[in-house]
């Protein structure tokens, strides 16, 4: 039994496991990405050079692409930092801002484009009127990627050893340097797996754009948008097309995103923190 | 013991998948004993007329002890999801190209549009909604091109519905004696002056509603409606406009009870409800002909008058039905057909504003 096993690298229970999980993520994910890919491949490839290239679709990617980074760096400041508040700071109400961060992700998209249209449209009760400008896009996208790097980085924040920072103090290091040489490198790969969830929502978000932006081409209109477009005049080889432009460099990004986590990672941590499996995303 | 324990652990992945595909049987065997089930597939514009035509059927002798299975969606989504094995008895769409979809599916006959109805169901108009006062003065479609007029209309693009407001712009020029040039410079400008281009009707009303532009091109029936649920607008009919008309059909294979179910909808019985929440009837049924009052249908802008007769009225017969426009304005330009004409003023207007 034990020989039979380790010739397989794997034990019963494991087997099962990998399995499962194997059948689980190819119909959830394998098979209808690949659909994908091969309902763009129908339409030739000229069709999918026309239809990528095809001025009004190129600067709706564009516009999707150059927004989802941007935000993301963003929440990759500002994720941490309310991380860090969460975790180390005491203050009243912070149960209810706990509560209140993973809103974006509860709330259907389709609301939270109506809060955001009533909250910063033409009757914005705070004079900020971003309705039906390139603004709106950026807006929409850091309202729900907003949750993605404070939830991945707040666990393993919680679960930093105190001391370590104590010991790096108690030998001449400054704040400054502890945080960079000592909690940062702990935080990176959390950091990046948000990252890259915050990145692969942008990339997709619909939802709670489409009542703010007024979809206008060339200047609000981001492509799942043009996607629909092409699948109301059915052009599924059109759709898919510009479908298959965003997958590729969502998981281009998310590889590279990975890579450096690694590479940062195993630069010079002192501290081994395991992350969940955390940086495979 | 080993190659037991493994056996079993297969045995029960056979077992449970075998368990799934007898529920999936299962449940579409229960839905068959049960005939008196009317499967409604629909745009979501007349989900409210839709209920209340169901209540009255309910209440003959045909309609007793019928059930309604309803969905009700963006009409290409409802239309391609039919065509992707949702199931429907009834269909109910915004555009005629959504029910052709299901004919070149071979689950509709070709005959559906032969009737006397020529397969309409429900009818109404595009009227211009505007701010309260109308502070811009608009009156009609050469309004909307003026400099400074902010425009919120769904988009053509995207949603099938939205192309009844474009093509109603189109026909202003052509079908008053405008050449097809002059008709592209109209829409060009037109869609220069649009702020916001939505994905849904219901959408543009929302940010319409919501402080967006001057001008909501919208329908005659979704502006009564808007006002019977407390978010009503001003709304005028311009001289020229479009008669919208909204296709129904029975699927090939529907359960009996669909019959009498789509004869109750096209009877004076079935129009009454659609009027009453801001349909026109259909034909030229007058109010009279449904016992009904204009004072019955809440919402209009002159309640004495809720549906005032429209100077210049078309109707899609007038550009050769669907076929004659779909690709000649609003094609995508696929396999290298060329781009419609809307499609491109669409596409020009975000070009001016960089």
């Amino acid at each position: 039994m034990t020989t039979e096993s380790s010739t397989s690298g794997l034990t019963r229970t494991s087997g099962i496991g990998l399995g499962v999980t194997l059948i689980w993520f190819s119909l959830l994910v394998l098979i209808p990405l690949t659909a994908v890919l091969i309902t763009a491949s129908e339409g030739g490839w000229a069709n999918f050079i026309s239809t990528v290239t095809n001025e009004q679709t190129a600067h709706a990617i564009r516009l999707t692409l150059t927004g989802a980074a941007v935000v993301t760096l963003l929440n990759v400041f500002s994720g941490t930092v309310i991380a860090w508040v969460l975790v180390r700071d005491q203050f009243p109400g912070k149960a209810l801002l706990e509560l209140v961060i993973d809103i974006p992700f509860a709330l259907p998209t389709i609301v939270a484009g109506l809060v955001l249209l009533s909250l910063y449209g033409i009757d914005s009760p705070l004079g900020i009127n971003v309705a039906n400008t390139e603004a709106s896009v950026y807006l929409a996208f850091l309202f729900v990627t907003l949750p993605f790097v404070v939830r991945m980085v707040q666990p393993v924040l919680e679960e930093l050893d105190l001391d370590v920072e104590e010991a790096a103090a108690s030998l001449g290091a400054s704040r400054l340097t502890t945080f960079r040489r000592v909690v940062l490198p702990s935080l990176t790969p959390a950091i990046f797996a948000g990252a890259a969830l915050s990145f692969a929502r942008g990339v997709g978000e619909y939802g709670s754009l489409v009542l703010l932006s007024g979809n206008l081409p060339f200047e609000s209109e981001v492509a799942s948008v043009r996607i629909l477009s092409a699948i109301e005049n059915d052009n599924p080889a059109g759709a898919a097309s510009v479908a298959a432009v965003l997958l590729v460099i969502s998981l281009t990004v998310i590889v590279i995103l990975d890579v450096v986590q690694r590479r940062l990672a195993s630069g010079g941590a002192p501290t081994k923190v395991t992350v969940g499996g955390g940086g495979r995303g | 013991m080993n190659l037991t324990s493994r056996t079993r652990a297969v045995l029960a992945v056979v077992a449970s998948v075998a368990l799934l595909a007898g529920c999936g049987g299962g449940g579409d065997a229960a839905s068959d004993a049960k005939a008196q089930t009317i499967n409604l597939v629909g745009f979501a514009v007349p989900e409210a007329a839709n209920k209340a035509i169901q209540a009255e059927f309910a209440k003959t002798p045909d309609g007793k002890d019928v059930a309604f299975k309803t969905s009700y969606g963006a009409s290409g989504d409802q239309s391609r999801a039919v065509e992707g094995g949702l199931k429907a008895d009834y269909v109910h769409f915004s555009v005629g190209t959504d029910v052709d979809r299901l004919v070149k599916a071979g689950l509709v006959a070709p005959s559906w549009d032969k009737g006397t109805n020529k397969g309409i169901v429900s009818t109404s108009i595009v009227v211009l909604g505007v701010r309260k006062g109308n502070p811009k003065n608009i009156k009609g479609w050469d309004d909307l091109i003026k400099p400074g007029v902010k425009i919120v209309t769904a988009n053509p693009a995207s949603s099938g519905a939205a192309r009844w407001n474009a093509l109603a712009a189109w026909g202003h020029v052509t079908q008053n004696g405008g050449t097809e040039a002059e008709a592209t410079a109209f829409v060009d400008k037109l869609f220069k002056n649009v702020v916001s281009l939505t994905n849904s009707g219901r959408d543009a009303t929302t940010s319409f509603l919501g402080g967006t532009g001057d001008v909501l091109l919208a329908y005659e029936n979704e502006a009564i409606l808007a006002a019977q649920n407390g978010q009503g607008f001003e709304y005028l009919i311009p001289e020229t406009t479009l008669k919208i008309e909204n296709p129904g059909a029975l699927l090939t294979k529907h359960a009996p009870v669909a019959e009498p179910w789509i004869r109750f909808v096209l009877s004076d019985a079935g129009q009454k409800q659609f009027a009453l929440k801001g349909f026109r009837p259909l034909g030229d049924r007058t109010l009279d002909d449904l016992g009904i009052t204009p004072s019955d249908i809440k919402g209009a802008q002159n309640p004495k008058d809720p549906f005032p007769e429209v100077e210049h009225l078309l109707t899609l017969e007038d550009f050769g039905g669907w076929a004659g426009v779909k690709d000649k304005l609003f094609g995508d330009g696929k396999d290298g057909a060329p781009v419609g004409i809307v499609t491109k003023s669409i596409e020009k207007s975000g070009k001016a504003t960089q």
